[in-house]
């Protein structure tokens, strides 16, 4: 019993995990099609934030939940204005940008701050499951994951500017005769998508330690993630990380981790062989 | 209200008008005219901002929005109904209309409750996604959802484009009803002969993107006037 519960929270971790590292990227790139291969190094820059913020004694939970997103955020917009807005409608164009982005992010942080950084430790402390010990920060990214998918949701869904979002994705010369001006809403929702990238990345920094090649660990499985969920991308990123999270855990427990991820890709594979359109492509067509 | 002279647009290094002329006084309804490929769609494109202008002046209202972008134009008081009616098709028809509505000036529930009352076919319609409806359906929510904004100057174009007969007999009653009430501005684009007849004070031909002559709407209701002005058959 004990361990069916512990598996079971392993399993909900793995799921929270793969919401955060795709959440951002689904606005990114569900929503506007950017295929933003610097995405990685966003979530590295959001745990860096929160890291040197925290070694700066700033409060853990300010730099998670504030400098995080807001830094990431800024630099988001900066991207955008800077070159990404050039390049829409581009694809492979934008793909080479942010790839150089990516790399120049890299060495840029590794220059300045070397290849280690001083991490943060995860608060909170532990609660029992039966034996076992588990670390309550666990539970905070569970109920974070939760929180944002059902923020982005209800923003996309209910608020005038989710509205507009819609609109605009939908059709952007349409938008723009009703007097919405598309560079605007292109620039403010690239800036929303790295700024749920850095606050995903705060999240994650005590869980999965800070340097800078940690963006190449959680690129790949976020594009899998959000082209696996599909065009509704709430509803599809939802769906799809928790059946890669719970096929990755349980994976994980019968074999080793290691035949985790390999289970999360293959299975990946034969979802995108079946459903090229992704998840929401087939079901669920008039989801967000 | 709208002056333009010699604009010239087109799409990249394809040149379409080559030079249009045209005054639209406050409250006129303006036909244009024309074969397809002659620039009817162009024109319209450009006065919205959608695609440059390469020469030539675009004023409304005494201000020059000749290089204004398509949202700036739409703020300055323009509305458009593009063809093809380019409803959002994941939207409801609720969301089209409050997308309408952005540049009301009056509270979103009001001005749509007040639109809908031109457009009663609409009502029991607005929890439906856009894409649902037909294509009568959507040109009645494309014009409902530019009226929305209140603009003052309302581009038109093609409304009868794939429309079954009995949605454009409503079409026009609604606009002749409409231009009356609010005092609109319209330019209205069309192939359709009986429909630029019945609603147009005045009907320009416009012939290989420049607008050739006026005539009355009178004269474009016999075919062999019609034939001899654009080579179109009737």
């Amino acid at each position: 019993m004990d361990v069916i519960g512990l598996v079971a929270f392993d399993v909900l971790n793995s799921i929270a995990a793969l919401v955060l590292l795709s959440l951002g990227l689904g606005v990114i790139y569900g929503l506007m099609r950017v295929i933003n291969l610097a995405h990685g190094e966003f979530l590295m820059l959001g745990a860096y934030a929160t890291a040197l913020a925290t070694n700066q004694g700033v409060n853990l939970w300010v730099s998670m939940l504030v400098v995080a997103p807001a830094f990431v955020g800024l630099v988001g917009l900066a991207v955008e204005r800077g070159f990404i807005r050039f390049l829409y409608g581009r694809m492979i164009d934008t793909m080479l940008a942010t790839w150089g982005l990516s790399l120049f992010i890299v060495g840029f942080i590794t220059t300045v701050f070397g290849t280690t950084v001083k991490g943060v430790a995860a608060p909170l402390g532990e609660f029992s499951i039966g034996q076992y010990r588990q670390s309550a920060y666990s539970l905070f990214v569970i109920v974070m994951a939760v929180v944002l998918v059902a923020g982005v949701w209800l923003v996309l869904r209910y608020t005038k500017f989710g509205l507009i979002v819609r609109a605009t994705m939908q059709n952007p010369a349409m938008a723009a005769a009703l007097g919405v001006s598309p560079a605007r809403i292109y620039m403010i929702t690239f800036g929303l998508g790295a700024a749920l990238t850095g606050l995903a990345g705060g999240v994650l920094a005590p869980i999965s330690g800070v340097s800078p090649t940690m963006g190449s660990a959680y690129v790949a499985k976020a594009f899998i993630t959000v082209i696996g969920g599909g065009a509704a991308i709430v509803t599809g990123t939802g769906i799809a990380s928790v059946l890669f999270g719970t096929i990755n855990q349980v994976a994980a427990y019968e074999t080793t981790p290691v035949f985790g991820e390999v289970a999360l890709l293959v299975s990946a594979i034969i979802m995108i062989r079946l459903l090229p359109q992704g998840i929401t492509g087939r079901f669920f067509r008039r989801s967000l | 209200m709208l002056q333009v002279s010699g604009l010239k647009s087109g799409y990249g290094r394809i040149p379409v008008l080559f030079g249009v002329d045209l005054a639209v006084a406050e409250g006129a309804l303006v036909g244009i005219l024309g074969h397809n490929g002659m620039g009817k769609s162009t024109l319209l494109k450009a006065l919205m901002g959608m695609l440059p202008a390469e020469a030539g002046t675009v004023v409304l209202e005494g201000r020059e929005i000749t290089r204004l972008a398509p949202f700036a134009r739409a703020r300055a008081g323009i509305g458009y109904v593009p063809q093809g009616r380019e409803i959002f098709p994941a939207l409801s028809v609720r969301e089209n209309l409050r997308m309408g509505c952005l540049l009301s000036r009056r509270p979103e529930a009001a001005t749509i409750e007040d639109v809908l009352t031109s457009f009663p076919r609409l009502t029991r319609l607005l929890d439906r996604p856009g894409g649902a409806l037909s294509g009568g359906e959507q040109q009645l929510l494309a014009l409902a959802r530019c009226l929305c904004g209140g603009p003052r100057l309302i581009l038109l174009d093609e409304p009868t484009e794939g429309i079954q007969p009995s949605i454009i007999d409503e079409i026009i009653e609604t606009l002749q009803g409409l231009r009356e009430a609010r005092h609109l501005t319209i330019i209205l684009v069309e192939q359709n002969l009986k429909f630029i007849a019945a609603l147009s004070q005045r009907v320009l031909i416009i012939q290989k993107g420049v607008i050739t002559r006026e005539v009355s709407p009178q004269a474009i209701q016999d075919p062999a006037l019609v034939a001899e002005f654009v080579g179109m058959a009737a």
